[in-house]
């Protein structure tokens, strides 16, 4: 198995912050899922760990130093873009974002469950960015967009979406949610990380769509049973289920059942004369 | 050369983006709002671009929070913070453009923080007489890609590759008519044939070893540029931010946004003492970049280092609930990777290499490069931000520009520029190029090539530089510029989703990247900006009419000087105004 490369030459008159950083004479064993959609095993490496190392460096560590071709996808290593997403002992999660002393014993690697492998750890998640483009995007109303001043919103109605807007779209929701990954009925619900998109948009004081008909019919909010699992995975700890499902599903009642609207309204800050989404007007009342 | 028997698959477009970060995002909505068929290709998914990553804010004198801001103060800060190398005719336009822009944003869907008026809120950063950057807490690159990203999808006519690196440009008689790129997933080859391609590729930051920048970059736009003839311009200008994480050193490099000091963050050393009133008492912590930076470096030289050899940055003199909402993902980061928490205790910070002011030499208001049909936009390109950008002048550099070179991309496209072929045998050396890679079998280590890479850079070109230690930089980058020719995959693995194959090609944009920058930071014998000698400490007047540029001569590299355009005895004025700074927030 790998040894570390050696230090090339000594570092003496680099600034302490800028040298290479030292091995803390630990190893860790990394199981990690090699393969392509024609099947794969795991294949044990045994890495040297570093002060504060998360499970990234070490599988980066793995392409530097023994398979320059296990595959893997990342890009800001700072927990900000989503891609490095992976399952970390069988759990979701950022692989950028978990240490590796968070661990006990071997560490187990695997892609993403939810979605086809392309290879070792890298899935194709082209189906969630197939989904989005569905979800009609922001439309403000004819007089909002005519109006000349600068726009006035309220930090209190901005401060609600701020928690939605953090979403890197990492899709370990997606990942994790029974719907999606054991029931493959990706046909029928869009995923949490959708629901999270479509309430930022309903939300959004500008806004003037309504889109209840597509929540209730194409985008399939009844699917989600709330179990909440996404909201354990989430990186952005996202209250995927309380702060967006939730009111969502209450907002489609609303519509349905008179009776709770002031209270749906109450949380939301529903806003009125909104658009039906087009095409989804005639949607089929499936009450 | 024999015609490689290799399939590739063709794609004919209007306008070729290359890069999916703010600059060609923006670029891209404008040439399909202009009503051409736009196709953009990026090396991750959508919505990853290293844009993702910025925190602060973008800068515009919107004149929410300070009334008397306005588009002359916002170009005299980035004037005076650029040392005056900056091209001033786009200085201006930034400054003039950027509030519509931010607003454009907002009205596509974009949230940011509000003052009590319900107008944008903006906060204070270095640099900047006045607080001036729009901003949701310290995500506002997300907030930017997101909005982008929704608005480019819904938008008629534009097509994205995602996981599709560009390995080299196609050229007609000195006209860029294609590209040549390949998809991570399967490692086919795909050739774009375009009326005009816009380059938005980003930076360079990876040739460093500590840096806040992302995977992707690796300076490959300014490579293509470089070999497919284009010019380069203050390729010594490389930005250190003054606070990177320090500990543990997984995390280091990775940003401490300025945002910390714009909200009150003080810096001390290890003594306790708040050691930038030595350097420049008047602004504090929220001085320049150049200036914290080379600040931070001294106290350490000096002996009053922090344990990991930085200094301290303390906000926790401000109430935990300010912290936790106005700075979440810095708590968060220090909390999740440092064990730290901010609300209690300082962090530990070093300057990290952070932005290229240098790029890609374009015309002010196009964005065109001296090559036809090639336009540049954003960090990749050069010329706003002189010898040092100040914060937030970034993200609306990608609005403004963006929208700019796309423009003007499309105009190009239109004006009968139709898709023509590229010289013969070009595109079988592009392929031979790109493939090389798989095949060599004792080739050299792509990663190890890097490493070394990144230890001259550290070395040699480090924050205070000095003839001596560049020449023996730009020694070891011409060595490894050979060693990179040579790299392979060692492990073979095919084309397939193969990160090896990818980083020798990578590499091999960083090392061209480095030349230039060796050769371009010894010519300058002064010290401008983030370009500090200490051979020549002082700024040198003659030097600051100047800007070094490079470009391929047959298989050289060739430095000139180019004479700027002097500044109008008009803009000189307000660049020398005294702004009223007696005025009452607007939070
Ligand atoms: C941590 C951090 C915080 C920051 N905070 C701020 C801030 O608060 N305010 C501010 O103004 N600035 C900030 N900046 C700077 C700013 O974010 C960047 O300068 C800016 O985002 C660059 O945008 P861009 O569009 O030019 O390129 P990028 O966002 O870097 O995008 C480059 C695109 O080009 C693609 N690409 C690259 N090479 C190729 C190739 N060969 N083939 C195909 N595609 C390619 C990439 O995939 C990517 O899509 C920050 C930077 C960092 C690192
Ligand atoms: S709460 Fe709903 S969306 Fe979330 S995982 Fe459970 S079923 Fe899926
Ligand atoms: S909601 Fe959370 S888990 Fe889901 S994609 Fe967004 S950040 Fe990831
Ligand atoms: S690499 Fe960006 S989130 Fe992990």
């Amino acid at each position: 198995m790998a040894v570390r490369s050696e230090v090339a030459e000594p570092v003496d008159d680099v600034p302490l912050h800028l040298r290479e950083a030292e091995a803390t004479g630990r190893s860790v064993t990394l199981k990690v899922w090699r393969g392509d959609p024609t099947g794969g095993e795991l294949v044990s490496y045994e890495v040297p760990a570093q002060e504060g190392m998360v499970i990234l460096d070490a599988v980066l560590w793995i392409q530097a130093h023994v398979d320059a071709d296990l595959a893997v996808r990342w890009n800001c290593k700072a927990a900000k873009c989503g891609s490095c997403s992976a399952e970390i002992n069988g759990f979701p999660r950022l692989m950028c974002k978990s240490r590796l002393d968070s661990f006990q014993g071997d560490i187990t690697v695997t892609p993403m469950h939810t979605f086809p492998v392309i290879r070792d750890l890298v899935t194709d998640v082209s189906w969630n960015y197939e989904v989005n483009k569905q979800i009609p995007p922001f439309s403000p109303s004819e007089e909002d967009l005519k109006d000349p001043e600068p726009w006035r919103m309220q930090q209190e109605d901005v401060q609600r979406l701020t928690e939605f807007r953090k979403c890197i779209e990492c899709f370990l929701c997606q990942d994790v949610c029974h719907v999606l990954r054991n029931h493959e009925q990706k046909d029928q619900y869009y995923g949490p990380r959708f629901m999270i998109r479509t309430a930022t948009l309903e939300m959004h004081p500008k806004d003037s769509l309504d889109r209840r008909p597509m929540l209730k019919h194409k985008a399939g909010l009844g699917m989600c049973n709330i179990t909440k699992c996404c909201y354990e995975v989430c990186p952005e700890h996202i209250n995927i289920t309380d702060n967006a499902i939730i009111p969502l599903k209450e907002r489609v009642a609303d519509e349905y059942f008179d009776p709770v609207r002031w209270a749906a309204r109450k949380l939301t800050g529903d806003k009125r004369g909104r658009r039906p989404v087009r095409g989804m007007e005639d949607a089929p009342d499936q009450r | 050369m024999a015609e490689p028997a290799v399939n590739y698959d063709e794609v004919s477009t209007d306008v070729l983006v290359i890069g999916a970060g703010g600059a060609g995002m923006r670029g891209a909505i404008a040439a399909a709002q202009a009503g051409c068929r736009v196709q953009v290709v990026c090396k991750s998914l959508l919505g990853k671009a290293h844009t993702v990553m910025a925190e602060g804010g973008m800068a515009a004198a919107l004149a929410n929070v300070a009334k008397p801001d306005s588009w002359k103060t916002h170009f005299s800060d980035t004037m005076k913070g650029g040392k005056l190398l900056n091209n001033w005719r786009m200085a201006e336009i930034h400054a003039k453009e950027a509030p519509e822009r931010v607003q454009e944003l907002e009205r596509w869907g974009a949230i940011f923080d509000r003052n009590a008026k319900g107008l944008i809120h903006q906060r204070s950063f270095g640099g900047h007489t006045y607080p001036r950057l729009a901003h949701i807490g310290d995500r506002t690159g997300l907030e930017l890609i997101r909005s982008l990203q929704d608005k480019l999808v819904h938008s008629p006519g534009v097509d994205v590759h995602m996981e599709v690196t560009v390995t080299r440009l196609l050229v007609r008689d000195g006209r860029v008519c294609g590209a040549l790129a390949y998809r991570r997933q399967d490692g086919g080859l795909v050739v774009y044939r375009a009326g005009a391609v816009l380059l938005a590729s980003g930076g360079l930051g990876k040739i460093y070893r500590v840096t806040s920048n992302s995977w992707e970059s690796t300076g490959d736009g300014t490579a293509l540029a470089y070999h497919a003839g284009a010019i380069l311009q203050d390729c010594e200008m490389v930005q250190f931010h003054p606070t990177g994480m320090i500990w543990p050193p997984g995390v280091r490099g990775l940003l401490v946004t300025e945002g910390v000091r714009g909200e009150g963050g003080l810096l001390r050393n290890s003594q306790g003492e708040r050691f930038m009133e030595k350097y420049d008492p008047e602004r504090m912590e929220l001085s320049t970049r150049d200036v914290v930076a080379r600040s931070i470096n001294q106290e350490v030289l000096e002996g009053r280092g922090t344990p990991h050899g930085g200094a301290f940055l303390d906000i926790s003199h401000k109430p935990a609930d300010f912290i936790k909402s106005k700075l979440p993902s810095m708590w968060e980061q220090f909390h999740e990777l440092a064990d730290v928490d901010i609300t209690k205790e300082p962090m530990e910070v070093a300057p990290t290499i952070h932005y290229a002011m240098s790029g890609v030499r374009v015309e002010p208001a196009t964005g065109a490069s001296n090559l036809a049909g090639l336009f540049a936009a954003g960090e990749v390109a050069c010329g706003l931000h002189g010898a040092n950008r100040l914060g937030g002048n970034s993200l609306s550099d990608l609005l403004v520009f963006g929208k700019r070179a796309g423009d003007a991309a499309a105009a190009f496209a239109q004006a009968g520029h139709k898709a023509v072929s590229w010289e013969s045998g070009q595109l079988s050396e592009a392929i031979a190029y790109t493939l090389r890679p798989l095949t060599g079998e004792d080739g050299e280590n792509p990663y190890q090539v890097h490493a070394e890479l990144q230890d001259a850079l550290t070395r040699h070109a480090p924050i205070i530089r000095e003839e001596k230690g560049l020449r023996v930089g730009l020694g070891k980058v011409k060595e490894l510029q050979e060693r990179a020719a040579r790299v392979a995959v060692a492990s073979g693995g095919g084309r397939h989703f193969n990160p090896g194959w990818h980083a020798s090609l990578d590499v091999q944009s960083m090392v061209d990247n480095a030349e230039a920058l060796f050769v371009s930071a010894i010519e300058r014998r002064e010290s401008r900006g983030a370009h500090t000698r200490s051979d020549y400490p002082e700024p040198d007047e003659e030097l600051g009419k100047v800007n070094f540029v490079v470009e391929k001569d047959g298989r050289e590299l060739k430095l000139d000087a180019i004479a700027k355009e002097p500044i109008p005895d008009e803009l000189m004025e307000v660049i020398n105004s005294k702004w009223n700074t007696d005025y009452t927030r607007e939070d």
